[in-house]
């Protein structure tokens, strides 16, 4: 009987069962930024213990940082940001972890870097303070979003205590039509499992769909897996895996013996899993969110469906829409690229294609965040920054932005953005009366040129 | 780290309806700026508590009847989204130490089990009972018996489950799992020799 990669891993990384009957289970790589970690240190020092693998630790900062370029420079306006920026510049120093910092431009959102930087690799074990640590997985590695006292654990150990997940094979069969991307695959799986379908479950996502999808792609898609309850998502690495992570910084020296491993932990053909789930990728068309969690999300022909529960009735009171609204047509005030979920070079890329040479609508206010500064770079090298600014986007510093306002980028009042990032929660961007319409880059184009939410395909003719 | 053991929680109960809510709604992030978990008490469910000017708008745990409540009652999937352990810290320094619901995200679970606050189970049907009978007695005591996995109220006893794993840890005052994973350090050190990689 042949095992999943996340048994293996989970094998390979288990040190015992502890007394309380949960698993003491090895990070092989942990990540910290400034919001989670703090505290974490905090409580290592009043017990006065040691971190036990400080070179299997890698800070960045990202969640408040101001990604305008004149409101980072140090000390930063906000003292509270600036403390937690220190906060953790000290933890870091005084324990000998790496700190991908904006000096020597290695820094952007946690989930970005890790991967760019290649610490995130197949058949590890990660963690991270952050809920949308599952996008490693994309990697073929399990990572956990963990909580502050955990990431204490890790700090102080290496290991969490931690149960076993069930597996959940999440097949995408087939090919997706043109103009349909990652992202729409991530929310249409959502609407169809549920927000709390995958408790309990680790995602493993596959199928042609998946096998023929970019890393940037499949990382999107990983990136969600929390949205649908599950706490963890990962894909089997391939030759697209290991091309993505050749002559990256960290990579590993012995790459044969690497492969070797690599290889050695995907998911075998006889894997026993316990639930399979099938889609068919012809059936998903371009996304948009309606409601106020990420499974309240329709395909853009679709209506907003009749209300037949508690939650769905809360959104509309929420968002102002009605049950048979179509998305389609509805006007936006904010469009917002970037996040972990779409902060990526080759969203960027798909992007600017359909930017280029049309204009931001009038009254839209819309934002291009990279999601690091290598993505900033690599995007300004190929002149990306200069497409999105003559059409009339804020060109911006890496950083999580707008996704949660925990900077300056914020909605005001009951704004509407488009948004490619990954959570429609009440309040979510900044504005507790602000509403978030969950998008792919390229729907977010179609509304900052359109002022409303429409048909990327249409308005840019592609696929007809 | 030395924790006492949680076999019953005992105060009043404040229900708190609607299913989904996320920890964005319990702690909105604005208030995650912060090196220590001190204030966050008084954040627990801001947005939903207060207008723009700071004035109450009468969300239930400032209600007069449940102020002082140390018992939530909710919906299912409590605690979705992020993973900030500021949302159980909130919860736990508003002074609440347990949550009835229907269902919890995981990462939210296991933090709160690690602060002790017991999340346990409860069908659609006990909560809906739970939360009418809260509401006619506002002032009376629950009783959450973690050991026996039941709820008593008002002379009634209802089922509830809470997970084995942390049902033993409340029992025997080990949820904070910190000193058993340093009991395993040289095991540790032992795998972390097996791994095939390494980032020196």
């Amino acid at each position: 009987m042949g095992k999943s990669l996340f048994q293996k891993v989970w094998d390979a990384h288990t040190v015992r069962v502890l007394p309380n009957g949960q698993t003491q289970l090895f990070i092989g790589m942990h990540l910290i930024h400034e919001v989670t970690s703090p505290q974490a240190f905090a409580m290592l020092r009043e017990l006065n213990i040691k971190v036990a693998f400080p070179e299997r630790t890698f800070a960045t900062v990202d969640h408040i940082i101001p990604t305008e370029g004149d409101a980072r420079k140090r000390p930063l306006a906000d003292p509270m940001a600036e403390e937690m920026f220190q906060a953790i510049e000290r933890n870091t120093k005084e324990n000998g972890i790496t700190f991908f910092n904006p000096e020597t431009e290695r820094q952007g959102v946690v989930h970005i870097v890790g991967p760019e930087q290649g610490v995130t690799q197949p058949g590890t074990t990660i963690a991270c303070g952050d809920s949308h640590t599952a996008t490693h997985g994309a990697f073929g590695a399990i990572a956990f979003g963990i909580g502050t006292s955990q990431v204490r654990d890790v700090l102080a150990t290496q290991t969490m205590s931690i149960a076993p997940f069930k597996v959940r094979k999440v097949e995408i069969t087939g090919k997706l039509n043109e103009g349909v991307y990652a992202k729409d695959v991530i929310l249409y799986i959502i609407s169809k499992l549920g927000v709390n379908g995958g408790i309990g479950y680790a995602y493993e996502f596959c199928g042609d769909v998946i096998k023929n999808m970019s890393m940037e792609g499949r990382m999107t898609v990983c990136n969600m897996a929390i949205e649908g309850g599950a706490r963890v998502g990962y894909i089997n690495p391939d030759e697209t895996t290991y091309a993505y992570l050749k002559g990256k910084p960290y990579a590993p020296k012995d790459w044969d013996k690497a492969v070797a491993y690599w290889n050695s932990m995907k998911s075998d053909a006889d894997a026993v899993y316990d639930d399979v789930v099938t889609f068919k990728g012809e059936d998903i068309e371009p996304m948009v969110t309606w409601g106020i969690t990420p499974e309240q999300a329709i395909g853009i022909s679709q209506s907003i469906p009749a209300v037949s529960n508690e939650v769905m009735a809360e959104a509309l009171e929420y968002t102002g829409f009605a049950a048979g609204d179509k998305m389609d047509g509805k006007k936006v005030d904010v469009v917002f690229i970037g996040s972990c979920t779409n902060g990526r070079i080759e969203d960027f890329r798909e992007a600017a294609k359909y930017a280029k040479g049309r204009k931001v609508a009038a009254g839209v206010r819309a934002l291009a965040v990279p999601g690091s500064y290598n993505v900033k770079k690599q995007a300004e090298a190929e002149g990306l920054d200069k497409i999105f600014i003559e059409a009339g986007f804020e060109w911006r510093e890496p950083g999580c932005s707008m996704c949660l306002a925990m900077n300056p980028d914020k909605l005001v009042g009951r704004q509407i953005s488009a948004s490619t990032s990954n959570r429609n929660f009440k309040g979510r961007q900044g504005s507790s009366t602000g509403r978030t319409l969950l998008v792919s880059p390229v729907m977010a184009v179609a509304a900052a040129v359109t002022g409303t939410i429409t048909d990327a395909r249409k308005v840019f003719g592609i696929g007809g | 780290m030395s924790l006492g053991p949680i076999k019953q929680v005992i105060g009043r109960a404040v229900p708190v309806p609607g299913d989904d809510i996320d920890t964005d709604r319990i702690i909105p992030a604005r208030f995650l700026k912060c090196v220590v978990f001190d204030e966050l008490g008084g954040q627990l469910f801001y947005d939903v508590r207060f207008d723009s000017e700071g004035k109450s708008i009468g969300h239930p745990i400032d209600k007069p009847q449940f102020v002082g409540a140390s018992i939530i009652i909710s919906g299912d999937n409590f605690g979705c989204g992020s993973s900030r352990e500021h949302a159980p810290q909130a919860i736990k320094r508003a002074g609440f130490n347990a949550v009835i619901a229907g269902s919890y995200a995981e990462i939210f679970f296991g933090n709160c089990t690690t602060l002790g606050i017991v999340c346990a189970v409860a069908e659609k049907a006990v909560r809906d009972e739970l939360m009418k009978a809260v509401e006619a007695n506002p002032a009376a005591e629950m009783v959450l018996d973690v050991e026996g996995s039941k709820v008593k109220f008002n002379g009634k006893e209802y089922a509830v489950d809470i997970k084995p794993n942390a049902k033993k840890a409340f029992v025997e005052g080990s949820y904070d799992s910190l000193a058993e994973l340093l009991n395993g350090l040289p095991q540790v050190r032992e795998l972390e020799k097996t791994l095939k990689y390494s980032f020196v």
